[in-house]
């Protein structure tokens, strides 16, 4: 059922006043609909910090056990730049998460104001700068997989390391997959919801009256940048 | 753009304010680049850690609408990153604390002779059982 003017004006009771096709009837008005659905996603971007959190205090902690190990396991992290070992992925990465997030916020301003165009450009090119960062971030993971920096027991990177006979490189390696492979998963889910924002905003869905889909997505995609805001300095920049 | 009527749901942002916000991120992660090329010791994961929390927040507040928002949002959000805090504090005390970090029939790697095959969970043996302790202290008796 994919109708876009679902039929709610078969309930009575509602007076003559103009109805929006998208108010649900348990909703005394559009706005206490709209206030409902953000405080549902708010929750969930709580248990999203929680759950990205447990995975930081972990990194913490093994940090704080090994602290030489995971100094010199995130150089592999950096390329050389002009003579300089430089974090070039993991800063490319940021700055386009950055701008996808002003080009998804742009969209909800467009959406708000009734701009259609406007937010279905928005909305695709957040969509190509997710696709940019996918992309970064297939290009570093296919040199830590030639490089044998893999997680826990698949680390392999160099024979010293093993005879040194410590965790502290696999466990770095293992963090750095868990959290960056969580994010990236978070990034293709983001992808698919903004398609679906894309389709429905050309067909017309939005108006300034109801465009609680692109909010609720732009604050999801918000909190997939925030939290790369956090893994960039602590895997990329330690020293 | 700015014209538009305010409809029922009251959103003062603007495109205006969201690039000057896009611009102040980019300059903090410039910042963080910059800042962790010094050597300030233990001092520099406190400014990476300070100089993110600057950026989700403004990320928080102009991106994500908290500004204008009902307050019930941030106290929700603020609720998170507290509960966030007491876990991590929590930890951290109870790490900096301990003496021992590994479990006691975890064979000590730091010391350990050279072994490829002790990174491998596969190929190292399981932890020897636990001596019957009681039975070893009568016989001392």
């Amino acid at each position: 059922m994919s109708t876009t003017t679902p039929d709610v004006h078969s309930h009575d009771g509602h007076g003559d006043h103009e109805h929006n096709p998208y108010h649900q009837h348990h909703f005394a008005t559009m706005e206490q609909q709209f206030d409902t659905s953000k405080l549902g996603m708010w929750l969930f971007i709580v248990t999203e910090i929680l759950l990205f959190g447990g995975l930081f205090v972990g990194f913490g902690l093994m940090q704080h056990q090994y602290p030489r190990e995971f100094i010199e396991a995130h150089e592999h992290l950096k390329q050389m730049i002009s003579g300089h070992p430089f974090p070039l992925y993991g800063a490319v990465n940021t700055i386009v998460l950055l701008v996808s997030s002003w080009t998804m916020v742009m969209g909800v301003n467009a959406a708000q104001t009734n701009q259609q165009k406007k937010t279905v450009r928005f909305l695709v090119l957040t969509i190509l700068l997710a696709c940019v960062f996918l992309v970064i971030k297939y290009v570093e993971y296919s040199h830590k997989f030639a490089d044998h920096l893999l997680p826990g027991m698949f680390y392999g990177h160099q024979a010293e390391d093993l005879i040194k006979g410590t965790h502290g490189y696999a466990t770095f390696f293992a963090f750095y997959f868990m959290m960056t492979g969580l994010h990236g998963i978070h990034v293709v889910v983001g992808i698919v919801l903004l398609s679906w924002l894309a389709i429905r905003a050309k067909r017309g869905d939005f108006t300034s009256e109801y465009y609680t889909p692109v909010d609720l997505v732009g604050l999801y995609w918000h909190v997939v940048d925030m939290i790369w805001i956090y893994l960039f300095p602590l895997y990329y920049l330690i020293s | 753009m700015s014209t538009h009527t305010e409809e029922s749901h009251s959103h003062h942002g603007g495109p205006k304010i969201y690039t000057a916000n896009l611009f102040a991120l980019l300059f903090l992660t410039v910042i963080t680049v910059a800042a962790a090329s010094f050597n300030f010791g233990s001092a520099n994961v406190v400014i990476a850690l300070a100089i993110a929390s600057v950026k989700a927040t403004l990320v928080a507040l102009f991106f994500m609408h908290l500004v204008w928002d009902k307050p019930v949002n941030s106290i929700i959000a603020i609720a998170g990153f507290l509960f966030l805090g007491i876990f991590m504090m929590f930890d951290f005390l109870d790490v900096s604390s301990r003496v021992k970090l590994l479990p006691n029939n975890m064979p000590n790697m730091e010391n350990a002779t050279p072994a490829p095959d002790s990174m491998n969970p596969l190929k190292t043996a399981p932890p020897r059982p636990l001596e019957p302790a009681p039975a070893k202290a009568e016989e001392h008796k």
